[in-house]
């Protein structure tokens, strides 16, 4: 465990003073908590009518979906809106752990510090956790922190209880808190399975960002339509991403063998 | 301190190294020569316990090389072909990451030690990117000691070094001998072999030959003792030619050139028959061969 610390401390001192690090864990989450927000403080001085969701006969089945009825209807389209955007939440644990994992193991490969690494006591596990970990914590940190700035600024623009309980239920939650992390692990060990082949960190970064395709196709899904996101869809979603992340985890954990790291990866 | 049998690594159809067997003891300076691709990496990698034998036996420091691998690692400082610092932490910090990898038990300390000793105290905030080659080059030597390894594995020291830097590391080399500790040198620096190593493998996948340096230079070349003469003739020539002791002879301007087993014993008898023979010597002396005439031999009758 002390060796897994020493690895993210040093991943952390390291890959903390490159900008373009910097820029996708500090300035991403704040681009993406205010969005929302915007959008509520925009659509919030927008004369409510009186008639409640349940009023809305002829509402499109996408919004009606998303509205309990007790709520009103620009509420409704609050609510909407504002659940589009909440997808883009799922962003950050994606992007910042691919970010970092690529700066990390492609710098090493091309400053040969890998070996002298290699050739402590630590073991391939202890250090391949140690520079996952060292890319995941930071990415759940930032979207935690993000979802909670959004939570409270929602909490200050809206003071509407049961319109805060619906911008905030426990399908974000569970997005937030469950999938987040399961997806920045998956984007990790896309990572390092990428890392091993490329010698440039840009490149890894661009390759392994293929892992947002899947959620920009959910966003889009949802904008159209197709795809309605309540509590079934994001368990759904944690379960997928946990085989997914064991079958990523065990093909990372094979490249990243000393006798692999040392002899294959150029 | 190293103990191999039939070591063999293969990279699918291609026998990177093929059946070492060799030992190292303890307190030596130990040159493992061989041209680029020879395999001399992959060696000291699978002593190190970087990489797995294909077949065959290692015992570094009492540990079985694929059974007792972190004791291995743990035991032993490798000096890797390129220094692998990180550029943008400072050279303490570097340090720093390794003593705590390495368990040792007070890492500040010890890493003040090295830095002083290796004069980058002063320097120990800077980022490591601003260092010159030998200022990184002496770090990473300081980042393979910090455990303070009886066992030091060293590729290439000074490959890239300009001659100053070079000079320092070899003088740090030499220190490091005085202290007791094995150094298996990697190196194809033939001057550098010379200078320091005890003994010598010349090494092109498989060992081609393990010995002192000088007397690999007499296996090869033998003892050959050259006579300066006034002046030189075909009777000297069959003068020496008839001496048992004189196992080949041959005349190069007023130059006699002669290989002998033993010199100290057989010269008198030499300079006897040419004095007899009519000849006025100036100087005799015995011609030495450098290491790299020793090598270029062995590695193309490889």
């Amino acid at each position: 465990m002390h060796k897994i610390a020493i690895i993210i401390r040093k991943e952390w001192a390291e890959v903390f003073k490159n900008r373009m690090v910097l820029f996708t864990v500090a300035f991403m989450p704040l681009l993406l908590t205010a969005i929302p927000l915007i959008i509520l403080v925009t659509t919030g001085s927008i004369e409510a009518g009186s008639e409640t969701a349940g009023d809305f006969g002829e509402m499109p089945e996408q919004i009606g979906n998303l509205c309990p009825p007790e709520l009103k209807g620009m509420e409704c389209m609050q609510v909407y809106l504002v659940s589009q955007f909440m997808l883009m939440f799922m962003i950050l644990p994606l992007a910042i752990p691919v970010t970092i994992a690529a700066y990390s193991i492609v710098g090493e490969k091309t400053t040969r510090s890998l070996e002298p690494l290699l050739a402590t006591p630590i073991t391939t596990i202890e250090l391949l956790l140690g520079k996952s970990l060292a890319a995941v914590i930071p990415a759940v940190a930032a979207t935690d922190l993000a979802f909670a700035i959004f939570a409270a600024g929602a909490w200050l623009i809206v003071r509407e209880a049961k319109l805060l309980t619906a911008l905030l239920d426990a399908r974000w939650l569970l997005a937030v808190l469950v999938v987040g992390p399961l997806m920045a692990l998956a984007a990790v060990c896309v990572s390092v399975i990428v890392s091993s082949r490329v010698n440039d960190p840009r490149v890894a970064e661009q390759i392994s960002m293929v892992v947002i395709v899947p959620l920009l196709a959910i966003f889009f899904g949802q904008l159209a339509g197709l795809v309605y996101i309540n509590r079934q869809f994001v368990l759904a979603m944690a379960a997928i991403l946990l085989v997914l992340d064991m079958a990523l985890f065990y093909a990372a954990e094979r490249l990243f063998q000393r006798e692999t790291i040392l002899t294959r990866w150029k | 301190m190293i103990h191999t049998e039939m070591l063999t690594k293969a990279f699918g159809a291609n026998l990177a190294v093929d059946h070492l067997s060799l030992d190292v003891r303890e307190g030596e300076v130990f040159g493992f020569l061989g041209p680029n691709g020879a395999g001399k990496t992959t060696t000291v990698r699978m002593l190190a316990s970087l990489i797995a034998p294909t077949s065959g036996r290692a015992v570094v420091n009492g540990f079985v090389v694929g059974r007792q691998d972190t004791d291995i690692r743990r035991s032993v400082g490798l000096l890797t072909e390129t220094p692998g610092l990180y550029d943008n932490l400072s050279a303490q910090y570097n340090l720093h990451i390794y003593a705590e990898l390495y368990e040792v038990e007070d890492p500040a300390a010890q890493v003040e030690k090295y830095l002083r000793m290796l004069g980058l105290w002063e320097r120990r905030f800077e980022e490591v990117g601003t260092f010159s080659k030998g200022m990184k080059q002496k770090l990473a030597i300081a980042r393979a000691l910090l455990h303070e390894p009886r066992l030091l594995f060293l590729d290439e020291p000074t490959a890239a070094l300009d001659p100053e830097s070079a000079h320092l590391v070899r003088d740090f080399i030499s220190e490091l001998r005085s202290q007791g500790r094995t150094i298996f040198l990697c190196t194809h620096n033939l001057d550098e072999a010379d200078r320091l190593c005890d003994r010598i493998a010349v090494f092109k996948s498989r060992l081609l030959v393990l010995d002192t340096p000088a007397n690999l230079r007499r296996s090869i070349f033998g003892r050959k003792v050259v006579f300066h003469l006034r002046q030189a003739d075909e009777s000297l020539l069959a003068a020496v030619t008839a001496l048992p002791v004189v196992r080949e002879a041959r005349l190069i301007d007023n130059k006699l050139l002669l290989r002998v087993d033993e010199p100290e014993i057989h010269n008198p008898a030499i300079v006897r028959a040419l004095v007899n023979a009519g000849a006025d010597i100036q100087f005799v002396g015995e011609l030495r061969h450098s290491l790299e005439d020793v090598y270029l031999q062995l590695v193309k009758n490889a």
